[in-house]
């Protein structure tokens, strides 16, 4: 059992980071702009009509920077509520007189 | 680790890889002003069953459990995190997953179209990433369509008897797969006034899917551990919301 867990979390890292080391020369980046090149390509006449609620007030484009923060502030968030959740349910296992009686 | 576990790893691994290398740049959620008014409204109103249905079905679980409610929040925290990394694909871009399937399966596919539409209203007003003008259409591809796929493909696998985390694995998969696959559609039906309906699909679907299929594979891989730690330490959850058929 654990020994399958760390043997899929491995896959899961080669799988993301071998492109990196494979692709030396790619980009990996513009991910937002990419569609845009392809409505470029099948509908060059049209133009994008609204610009996005953050932008705007900005008057600008988002730094990369603070984007990068924005973006981790959500994984944060997302792995806080999850740790929280799952210490929980560790702990009470602990409690728990091996999942045979289901008391709250 | 048994033998067919390893199987299914390097079947993973193997699928990952063969989707060649190919520089290229891709896309996740459509962007912000790239959908026509009429579309942007079109998918929003489609939409709306879907949400009335999952607020509905959330009341209904958290009324007939409140315990349940801790899952229900991980369940949210998972897309949450995993919609937040990109991730650099054999393309030679970045995407991320949708980490919906591992609601979808847990609380059935309405319930994620509610946790969806938080993750994307987070992304699009703080993120500049995907758009509240598109929101309808992201919410369509994300929160409805990939979990409705997610989930059709377990309950035939629980059907058909395959072995559990293999059935979490694929519906995982292919439920991100097809929320991309959504999105080159809608954008296809928008823009192709340059070329034909399909041949526009097709431009749209290879850069979005290449890019995908890794990134699909680690989100299932990712699923499935999820689902292995809640199956340790989360029985009575997973028996409330019939994950775990067995009462023991």
């Amino acid at each position: 059992m654990k020994k399958t867990v760390i043997a899929l979390i491995i896959a899961v890292l080669l799988i993301a980071f071998i492109p990196l080391f494979a692709l030396k020369d790619a980009e990996f980046g513009g991910s937002d702009d990419a569609g845009s090149v392809v409505v470029e390509e099948v509908d060059s006449s049209y133009e994008p009509w609204a610009t996005p609620v953050f932008e705007r007030i900005l008057g600008g484009e988002l730094p990369g920077e603070v984007e990068s923060l924005l973006f981790c502030i959500q994984t944060g968030i997302g792995v806080g509520i999850i740790a929280f959740v799952m210490g929980r349910f560790v702990e009470r296992k602990k409690w728990m007189k091996e999942d045979t009686n289901d008391n709250h | 680790m048994s033998k067919r576990q390893k199987k299914i790893i390097t079947l993973a691994a193997a699928f990952a890889l063969m989707f060649g290398i190919v520089p290229n740049v891709s896309a996740m959620h459509i962007m912000e002003g790239y959908l026509p008014g009429a579309f942007c409204i079109a998918w929003g109103v489609l939409c709306v069953p879907f949400l009335i249905a999952g607020f509905m079905s959330i009341k209904k679980t958290i009324s007939q459990n409140r315990k349940l409610i801790t899952l229900l929040a991980m369940s949210g925290a998972f897309i949450f995190v995993i919609s937040s990394l990109k991730i650099p694909s054999v393309t030679g871009s970045c995407s991320h997953m949708t980490g919906t399937g591992l609601g979808a399966i847990l609380f059935g596919p309405a319930s994620v179209s509610i946790l969806g539409i938080i993750v994307l209203l987070f992304q699009a007003i703080l993120l500049a990433h995907g758009g509240l003008t598109t929101l309808g259409a992201n919410v369509f591809s994300m929160a409805i369509a990939g979990p409705f796929v997610s989930y059709g493909i377990y309950f035939v696998c629980k059907k058909t008897g395959v072995n559990k985390r293999v059935s979490v694995f694929l519906a995982a998969t292919i439920g991100d797969l097809f929320t991309y696959c959504v999105t080159a559609v809608q954008m296809a039906i928008a823009h192709h006034a340059d070329t034909t309906i399909f041949g526009a699909m097709g431009k749209f679907l290879a850069v979005f899917a290449p890019t995908q299929v890794p990134l699909a594979i680690i989100e299932g891989i990712i699923t499935v551990v999820i689902v292995m730690g809640l199956e340790s330490y989360a029985k009575p959850e997973l028996r409330a919301v019939g994950f775990l058929k067995e009462a023991k």
